[in-house]
């Protein structure tokens, strides 16, 4: 039993660790900022919701584990109202986001 | 196995930290920031784990709160040109 | 009341959560506390459906893990893109009216929009969300979407 919570969490720390480096090569691979937040979403909530499962179940049933749990539902909660702020602030200072049909060949900057 | 997941974070924290310097507007080193803040709440998590000291979670905890603050102080500020723009104000400008 | 009797008891639950001392003066300094606060929220007229909304809790067990498995699909479709050397994307921006009518349902909508990864509501307005989408197949599934009808159930009658 002890044996299967280990290899769950080790599943889950490997995949943790694997869409955080996606995610934040994505902040740099994509051609304009509203692209990049979508990419550092994927951080955001895969990655940091994978890790800190993966440590939970290292935590067993401890303070820790609340604590983890506490510091999944601040991300749940707060990074869509960061991120919302953060994009309509850009478009309120007139950053346009690069659109579809005017740029159909995905450049890279 | 806790090693591997930090050098994982430390990775990304690097890609985060390549687009915080590259970045050409302002929004993209904000959001940067805010990634940076973000996988460096887990790398503290993680480091409680490796090190067996659970005191890092307070820490994690604290940096989780102070992200989502700073990321709005320093748009509040990047918008408006200072800290204390009520909500009223906002929606006019 | 029943609000202001919520907030006090998750208010002790963080205490708790950060003290980690279960001795008798700390216990109560902390209950004491919590309740002086709840005291203050409800003088300032801050605590009120909106703010502390614990009507919902029980539909929120049905919503949430629905929109986790949401997360994580479109996360999948996302980091997808990320690693395609063409990197497929077409980014669209959608307006669109959501059926939502309290405040905290729209909040809601929008929240999980953002939170989903490929689309991120950019202006969440009474009767009009503006959503940026990284596909122009994903901007345009948020248009009257399985979401929004689970959001509406979500919020029931309020």
């Amino acid at each position: 039993m002890a044996g299967l919570v280990d290899i769950a969490s080790w599943i889950c720390l490997v995949a943790g660790g694997f869409f955080s480096i996606v995610g934040t090569i994505g902040l740099n691979r994509m051609p304009d900022f509203f692209t990049r937040m979508h990419a550092a979403s994927v951080t955001d909530t895969l990655g940091a919701g994978l890790v800190l499962l993966g440590l939970m179940l290292q935590a067993g049933w401890t303070l820790v584990m609340v604590k983890l749990v506490f510091l999944g539902l601040l991300m749940f909660f707060a990074s869509p109202a960061a991120a919302h702020a953060l994009a309509k602030a850009a478009l309120a200072r007139g950053l346009k986001p690069r659109l579809h049909e005017e740029d159909p060949s995905s450049k890279r900057s | 196995m806790f090693a591997t997941v930090i050098i994982a974070l430390l990775i990304a924290l690097a890609f985060a930290l390549l687009r915080a310097v590259l970045g050409p507007t302002v929004f993209d080193r904000v959001q940067a920031a805010n990634s940076v803040g973000t996988i460096s709440m887990l790398l503290l998590v993680a480091i409680g784990f490796l090190t067996d000291r659970p005191d890092f979670e307070d820490l994690a905890i604290v940096y989780g709160l102070l992200n989502v603050v700073g990321t709005f102080a320093v748009l509040k500020f990047f918008r408006h040109g200072d800290l204390g723009h009520s909500a009223d104000e906002t929606e006019t400008s | 009341m029943i609000y202001g009797l919520s907030l006090s008891a998750c208010l002790f639950a963080f205490w708790l959560l950060l003290s980690g001392y279960f001795e008798a003066f700390l216990v109560a300094a902390g209950a004491g506390s919590s309740v002086a606060v709840a005291l203050f929220a409800h003088r300032m007229k801050v605590l009120d459906r909106e703010g502390h909304p614990i009507h919902l809790s029980l539909r929120a067990l049905t919503y949430w893990p629905w929109l986790g498995i949401e997360i994580i699909k479109s996360a999948w479709n996302v980091s997808r893109i990320i690693l395609d050397p063409k990197l497929p994307i077409s980014p669209t921006l959608v307006r669109f009216k959501p059926s939502q009518r309290t405040i905290v349902g729209l909040v809601t909508h929008a929240n999980s929009i953002t939170l989903t990864p490929g689309t991120i509501t950019v202006e969440a307005n009474e009767g009009e969300f503006l959503v940026h989408g990284l596909t122009k197949t994903g901007a345009q599934g948020c248009i009257d979407s399985e979401m929004d009808r689970r959001v509406t159930r979500f919020e029931g009658r309020a």
